[in-house]
């Protein structure tokens, strides 16, 4: 019984902070500032006691925990919990803050289930306990029209991907007569159906990590939804369904390598050249940071290519780093959309002349999802690039390299219209507020020292 | 000597900068951090001889290795052998010349809002890049160091440069991604062809060697890659843009330190660990030099703006540099490398006094100037001694380095070596017009009247070009210390060129 509990303690702690919210709201309500603080707090709480897990199997192995999966789900917590820190701004305002949190939180919690899943059916239940309250929380920007279309085509997408992925699974049942994940790889030996079954699952995987062709509900997702939502959505969603896609791919579907394989070079080339061809032309700085996101994704599926252990560590690795640069850039953008309405990449012409802190956190967290040195950014894309290009075509790998410089041209335009271009009437000095400041240094700690301190990728890679 | 402080000091001295409180602070932390560092050069020099002295036979002095992340066996080695002392000096007289023309950035548009720190923070986090990518001997690392010294180079040109910066600083920024994405695709390819036991360890793989096949596959693409940071034809086009939009010291960097990055990659990365690439591609490397050396030198007759009139000459002096890595002899390597450190030092010189002469006439075209000897004696002396050293003069650095790489391509006795050998030496010709016709215009001749009262050059310029041109005329007069600190290295690499 303890095991159990300790087993699966962080969905037990988040489902209770869930419930504590749900209390707070019925009784008498509470101050939304103070709420925060108290939301805040205890989110990092959450992320404290995702350092301690305990390994193994509940439920039949529906439900598995290793030391792996526990830092995966920390990573997580720790994106939730730097996301209340940098939209403070926004989330202060919010007549609706618990039942925000509420949903945040049950996404994540889905989204916890989803990585321990072992066994298509969990995983296909978590799937939809995570992506259902990203749709309501498109939402709300109540007054804003966006926002509802945002959620509307969130919804739609969701759906329809949900759809292919159950036909998948049942596909996988009929051609194999098992769904659980120990199970599968011996049953697995190449034959249409099964291909034809695994084709719909990578399918549904792909809708929800934007890879082309199924991202055309990203950008207006992404821009009609708050930024809060952006945020999480371009990160820790992806972040976790990028987690169990490895799982699936190399421990369930290993027989079927090479088909994958080939299925991952088309893919991943795709989505990089059109996440970057399209970012290359976005003013809004919401859609820009989307579409940099899809070609990230490209990234992560040459790294995932490569299907070594070393895949493994650089995946997490780089999930890890995108959640402290991406956060950080999205950080400055609702801060500046917050207190100013500006969200465009001419609004923020001679951004520095008035507010070099956010600036230069912004060109930091550009430099890192752009792959610079000396932040971490680098290290994270080198280490998927190297373990993508073992056993890699040439010219997939020179493919990869070169979107590296294309995605450089269009990150070097938002900084470029920071540092170096003119403007009348710049933005005004913006204050920043305590909490705000809190998750800009957290963030920026991370994109330095991640890389740097060496000892990080260690433990990832011999988890 | 540990080779760990030639990192450390630029990166506590750009801390500082970072810390100080105003742009009288920013001046001596940074002037003391780079003087410091060229005392550290110096005393490397001295270690390194009396070690050599001692009988250390080691290919590489002062070693230093660290696990960094063994799962994917990237190591922290340092260590250096002559070349890249000399290297290494290169960068310290550079950097430190550099400090002293920007005394006054402060002056320039972006200064006046207040970003004279952030010049010099990236001033020497540019310095780092490089003396990192000199001492290191793990190609991830040094690979590291590189990428590191391209962004720098973006914010300085882009922010306070001039003419159409942002258009130049794109330019530069993207073509040198371009190229280390070159690199690090073949980088990889010697970590995967290394058989069973990956290994980013330059030693490591000189020793174990690699497949033939592998070196013919990948040479082109580590050499392309460098070649592009040191201008190889037809990549140089970002040269002229980039080295005309950046301020003084930033061009002085480009030309001095940052084309130099290439040079030593093309030499101890791609020709070093792929000797038999090298071979294959040499004639090609023969070719696309040549056509650089003279093109260089006929655009640079071309030109009407001081600055582009050194940016392009830069593409043909470069061009010795891969000339000489391309005739694959022993003398023409060190000839290479002496022309790295002569190019340098003189290219430095060049653009220190073109950025003298700008901020007092603010003008760069040469037929709006004259005169100017007597107003402004001592900038026109460092005039005419950076155009001399540039035109071969014997008692100078250039004419050392360049005599170097002639000798070495003679000594390849066939006909197409030959024909290459006469083709550049042809563009000493060309550069003694455009030098002289230049320094004549500007010097001499009657001068223009708002030329009347221009003042002679600060003591920070005096200084600034006092350091490079004992540095050109000590290897000028004595080529000795640098021809022997040199040769050994050189003779290790054409050791394994031929096979030995």
């Amino acid at each position: 019984m303890s095991d159990f509990l300790l087993i699966m303690k962080n969905e037990l702690v988040i489902t209770f902070i869930i419930f504590l919210l749900l209390f707070i709201k019925l009784g008498r309500g509470m101050k939304n500032e103070s709420l925060l603080s108290l939301i805040q707090f205890l989110l990092l709480l959450n992320v404290g006691q995702g350092f301690t897990f305990l390994e193994g199997n509940l439920f039949g192995n529906m439900f598995t925990n290793t030391e792996q999966i526990a830092f995966e789900k920390n990573i997580l917590n720790l994106g939730v919990y730097l996301i209340s820190l940098l939209c403070s701004g926004w989330l202060k305002q919010h007549k609706h803050l618990p039942e925000f949190f509420m949903l945040m939180l049950s996404a994540l919690l889905g989204m916890n289930f989803l990585i321990s899943s072992g066994n298509l059916l969990m995983f296909y239940l978590s799937l939809e306990l995570s992506s259902i309250p990203i749709a309501a929380m498109a939402n709300f920007d109540l007054e804003k029209k966006a926002s509802s279309e945002a959620a509307m085509k969130m919804i739609l997408s969701s759906a329809f991907s949900s759809g292919i992925l159950l036909f998948g699974i049942s596909l996988v049942y009929g051609a194999t007569g098992t769904i659980s994940f120990a199970e599968l790889p011996a049953a697995l030996n190449g034959s249409t159906l099964q291909i034809l079954a695994f084709v719909f699952l990578v399918t549904s995987f792909a809708f929800k990590l934007s890879v082309v062709p199924f991202h055309l509900w990203t950008a207006d997702v992404y821009e009609g939804a708050p930024v809060p939502v952006t945020s999480f959505l371009s990160v820790i969603s992806k972040g976790s369904v990028a987690f169990i896609f490895i799982t699936v791919l190399f421990k369930v579907f290993s027989p079927l390598q090479q088909t994958w394989y080939n299925m991952l070079v088309i893919l991943s080339i795709a989505t990089m050249i059109t996440g970057n061809l399209f970012a290359l032309r976005q003013q809004n700085l919401k859609r820009f940071l989307a579409f940099s996101s899809i070609a990230q994704v490209g990234f992560i599926l040459f790294g995932i290519s490569g299907g070594t252990a070393a895949s493994t560590s650089a995946v997490i690795y780089f999930v890890l780093i995108y959640v402290f640069s991406n956060l950080a850039a999205f950080g400055v953008v609702s801060i500046a959309s917050s207190a100013t309405g500006k969200e465009t990449i001419n609004d923020f012409k001679a951004f520095y002349q008035n507010n070099k802190l956010l600036s230069w956190v912004m060109a930091l967290a550009l430099f890192s999802l752009a792959g610079v040195p000396p932040t971490a950014g680098f290290f994270g894309k080198m280490f998927l690039i190297v373990a993508g290009a073992g056993n890699s075509y040439l010219w997939f790998l020179v493919i990869a390299a070169l979107n590296l410089v294309v995605s450089l041209y269009y990150y070097l335009k938002v900084v470029r219209a920071i540092f170096m271009d003119k403007n009348e009437n710049p933005v005004e000095k913006i204050t920043i507020g305590a909490s705000e400041k809190l998750g800009l240094i957290i963030c920026s700690a991370g994109i330095v020292l991640v890389g740097l301190l060496s000892w990080i990728y260690q433990y990832i890679s011999q988890l | 000597m540990n080779l760990l402080l030639l990192i450390g000091l630029p990166l506590l001295t750009a801390v500082g900068v970072l810390l100080s409180r105003n742009t009288q602070q920013v001046r001596s932390i940074a002037f003391a951090g780079s003087a410091l560092q060229l005392v550290l050069a110096i005393a490397l020099i001295y270690f390194f001889n009396k070690e050599r002295a001692a009988g250390a036979a080691a290919q590489m002095l002062f070693e230093q290795n660290y696990a960094l992340f063994p799962s994917l066996n990237i190591n922290f080695h340092i260590g250096v052998d002559g070349i890249s002392v000399a290297m290494i000096l290169l960068t310290a007289l550079v950097v430190l010349a550099g400090v002293l023309v920007s005394w006054n950035v402060e002056n320039l548009p972006a200064g006046k809002a207040g970003m004279t720190k952030e010049f010099y923070f990236l001033l020497l986090l540019l310095a780092m890049g490089a003396y990192g990518f000199f001492i290191s001997l793990d190609l991830f690392v040094l690979f590291f160091f590189l990428e590191i010294a391209v962004i720098p180079k973006y914010l300085l040109i882009g922010t306070w440069g001039s003419g159409k910066k942002e258009y130049s600083a794109n330019k530069l920024a993207l073509m040198l991604m371009a190229g280390s994405s070159l690199v690090i695709v073949g980088i990889l390819g010697m970590y995967f062809g290394n058989g069973e036991h990956k290994s980013f360890d330059l030693v490591h793989i000189a020793q174990t060697g690699l497949s033939s096949s592998v070196q013919k596959l990948f040479f082109p693409f580590l050499f392309v890659g460098f070649g592009v940071f040191t201008a190889l034809f037809p990549f140089h086009t970002w040269v002229p843009d980039g080295h005309s939009s950046a301020p003084t010291a930033g061009s002085m960097f480009l030309a001095g330190i940052s084309m130099k990055l290439g040079g030593y990659g093309c030499l101890r990365v791609a020709t070093y660990l792929m000797p038999q690439g090298a071979q294959e591609y040499s004639n090609w490397i023969i070719v696309l030099s040549s056509i650089a050396i003279l093109y260089g030198a006929f655009a640079t007759m071309m030109q009407r703006d001081l600055k582009y009139m050194n940016a392009y000459s830069s593409i043909s002096h470069c061009g010795f540099v891969l000339l000489g890595i391309g005739m694959l002899t022993k003398t023409a390597i060190v000839g290479a490398v002496m022309q790295m450190v002569s190019h340098g030092l003189m290219t430095a010189l060049f653009f220190a006094v073109i950025g003298m002469i700008y901020e007092r006439t603010h003008t760069r075209q040469i037929n709006e100037m004259g005169g100017l000897l007597k107003v402004m004696p001592f900038t026109m002396t460092v005039l005419f001694i950076a155009g001399l050293c540039s035109l071969g003069l014997p008692g100078f650095s250039g004419f050392v380095a360049e005599m170097t790489v002639f000798m070495g391509s003679w000594q390849n006795a066939d006909n197409f070596h030959r024909i290459a050998t006469v083709v550049a030496c042809m563009s000493i010709v060309v550069t003694a017009v455009y030098i002289l016709r230049a320094i004549g215009q500007v010097a001499m001749g009657p001068i223009k009247e708002s030329f009347n009262g221009l003042s002679d050059a600060s003591w920070n310029e005096k200084l600034a070009a006092a350091i490079l041109i004992i540095g050109i005329v000590a290897i000028g007069v004595a080529p000795n210390w640098l021809n022997d600190l040199i040769r050994p290295g050189a003779e290790i690499i054409m050791n394994k060129i031929s096979g030995k």
